[in-house]
């Protein structure tokens, strides 16, 4: 069952009258290992592209590095993780070997003057190791960031994360990687995101990715359930005094129409309250 | 509620574990006496009008019929814990002052409550709200007799629990299952899950000396029994996973 390509695009378009200035279109992975995402192309074709907002997609190796410029991509987005097995299970190789398969993404972009984020997961928790070392993160983002990534996104990829280890984690990284390049991508399958959320940030990042209603997991890390809902975090946000600039009533609507679409509860609670008032 | 004897009575008291029961007035005092309560607890709210609608008096006489609980409490050496409801936000009067909060926590500490926990009735509060009204609260009452209890209705429990304990304080409300809102705040529903703080505690190195999984058994006997699905996350993940972390 795969969402129709009409309502992705209608799903970033709305999104993209909410205030929010990055939205991640789509993936070009390859349609054998992830099917869902086979109409990259139309989706990427296909949405309005705003002045102002940045629409980054996946790529995964050079081959959907350069399917993406085909498609418009003016930005994208590449992917390691702190652990091994991860890896193995996620994109079939070892770290090492997948970040060599960036250094070609990483030139090709350079040359096209593409900005490339790098998304580390299992930052805080892997679903086959266990245990992340902190040192392991730090030593992937670093790596990273210095092939030309400008950002480094850590994710809590199976929501297994604290404050303690949020802080932990953060702390070590932020030895290798200025706070200025790194975002956070909390998962709240343990009901823990804003939590670690707002450590990152009173640790002085000030990225953080959400997804709408809080949709979204990982078909390879069993059980994930759920990125952080973006309306859960913008109330957050709000209420700390910071201008996000988002508007979270467009933004709730939004959700609103993705759930109908998809025949699914959204994951926010703000929206849950909302409806109930 | 009707069966509040018979709850009491019936129950396995341990050693080393309170067993405290609200008791809105003298009457209900007595009654929790008579059925063997050793610690009561008595509410008032940082708002007029939820006070009105909650207890259908004001602020000014809900207190007042307090002294007399907290009069014969005294006399019995029955330790007194004060609630303030309301304390980020009232789904009648929308914004509460922080300092309104302080002037009844402040009332209900110098009555005799030997704790006050401050509740986020309506799930409203964030962690700007909480740090504000804590710190007006703070000014008022030695931070050892503060306590938070803070509702999940948007999202922002944890988050305000982690705000909280980051500026001292050490006692945190919570319900198994995240069960319970109140009867009288339209919207609100549900405490924060006990499973959910304990899993954040544990995480910060926090020795709380709770079993999560004897935790969520209980979380699950309840749900089983209510026919409801339960609100606490780690439940769910624990659930999915087939595995508890």
């Amino acid at each position: 069952n795969v969402v129709p390509t009409p309502v992705k695009i209608n799903l970033i378009n709305m999104l993209s009258e909410t205030g929010l200035q990055v939205i991640e279109a789509t993936s070009f992975v390859s349609p054998k290992w992830v099917p869902q995402m086979a109409d990259h192309t139309e989706v990427m074709q296909g949405i309005n592209k705003l002045p102002g907002i940045s629409y980054p997609v996946l790529t995964p190796n050079l081959k959907g590095f350069q399917a993406a410029v085909a498609a418009g991509a003016k930005e994208v987005s590449i992917f390691g993780a702190a652990s091994e097995l991860f890896t193995k299970k996620n994109i079939n190789c070892t770290i090492e070997e997948s970040l060599e398969r960036f250094d070609e993404v990483m030139k090709a972009a350079r040359e096209a003057s593409i900005p490339v984020r790098g998304y580390v997961s299992c930052v805080l928790g892997c679903p086959y190791e266990g245990k992340i070392s902190a040192a392991k993160v730090a030593e992937v983002s670093k790596k990273m960031y210095s092939m030309g990534c400008y950002e480094i996104s850590l994710g809590d990829t199976i929501g297994v994360g604290t404050p303690g280890s949020m802080k932990e984690m953060l702390t070590v990284v932020m030895k290798e990687v200025p706070v200025g390049a790194l975002a956070v991508h909390c998962h709240d399958t343990y009901g823990q995101a804003l939590a670690n959320i707002l450590v990152a940030l009173q640790m002085g990042v000030s990225v953080v990715d959400a997804s709408v209603a809080g949709l979204g997991g990982c078909p390879y890390a069993q059980g994930a359930s759920g990125n952080v809902a973006t309306e859960d975090l913008v109330y957050m946000l709000n209420g700390l005094g910071i201008h996000t600039g988002v508007d979270l009533q467009k933004l709730m609507d939004t959700g609103t129409f993705i759930c109908n679409a998809l025949n699914r509860k959204t994951n926010s609670k703000v929206s849950q309250a909302s409806c109930r008032l | 509620m009707a069966d509040h004897k018979e709850v009491m009575r019936g129950i396995k008291r341990h050693p080393g574990v309170q067993y405290p029961v609200l008791t809105p007035n003298l009457q209900g005092f007595h009654s929790a006496i008579a059925a063997g309560a050793t610690e009561v607890s008595v509410f008032g709210a940082a708002s007029e009008s939820f006070s009105k609608m909650n207890i259908n008096c004001s602020i000014e006489e809900s207190i007042e019929k307090f002294e007399e609980v907290t009069k014969s409490a005294r006399n019995m050496n029955i330790p007194v814990r004060g609630y303030v409801s309301c304390a980020l936000g009232c789904p009648y009067e929308g914004n509460v002052i922080p300092d309104k909060v302080a002037e009844v926590s402040k009332r209900l500490y110098s009555m005799g409550c030997y704790e006050i926990s401050l509740g986020d009735t309506i799930g409203v509060g964030t962690p700007g709200s909480m740090k504000k009204m804590l710190e007006a609260v703070m000014k008022e009452i030695p931070l050892s007799a503060l306590a938070v209890h803070c509702h999940d209705t948007y999202g922002q429990a944890l988050a305000n629990i982690l705000t909280a304990i980051q500026m001292g304080v050490a006692v945190v409300d919570s319900s198994v299952a995240g069960l319970g809102g109140c009867p009288y705040a339209r919207g609100a529903t549900g405490n924060v899950a006990t499973e959910d703080v304990i899993y954040m505690l544990n995480g910060l190195g926090i020795n709380t000396g709770v079993n999560l999984y004897a935790v969520m058994e209980a979380g699950n006997f309840i749900c089983t029994a209510l026919n409801k699905k339960t609100n606490s996350k780690v439940a769910q993940a624990s659930f999915n996973t087939g595995t508890s972390n």
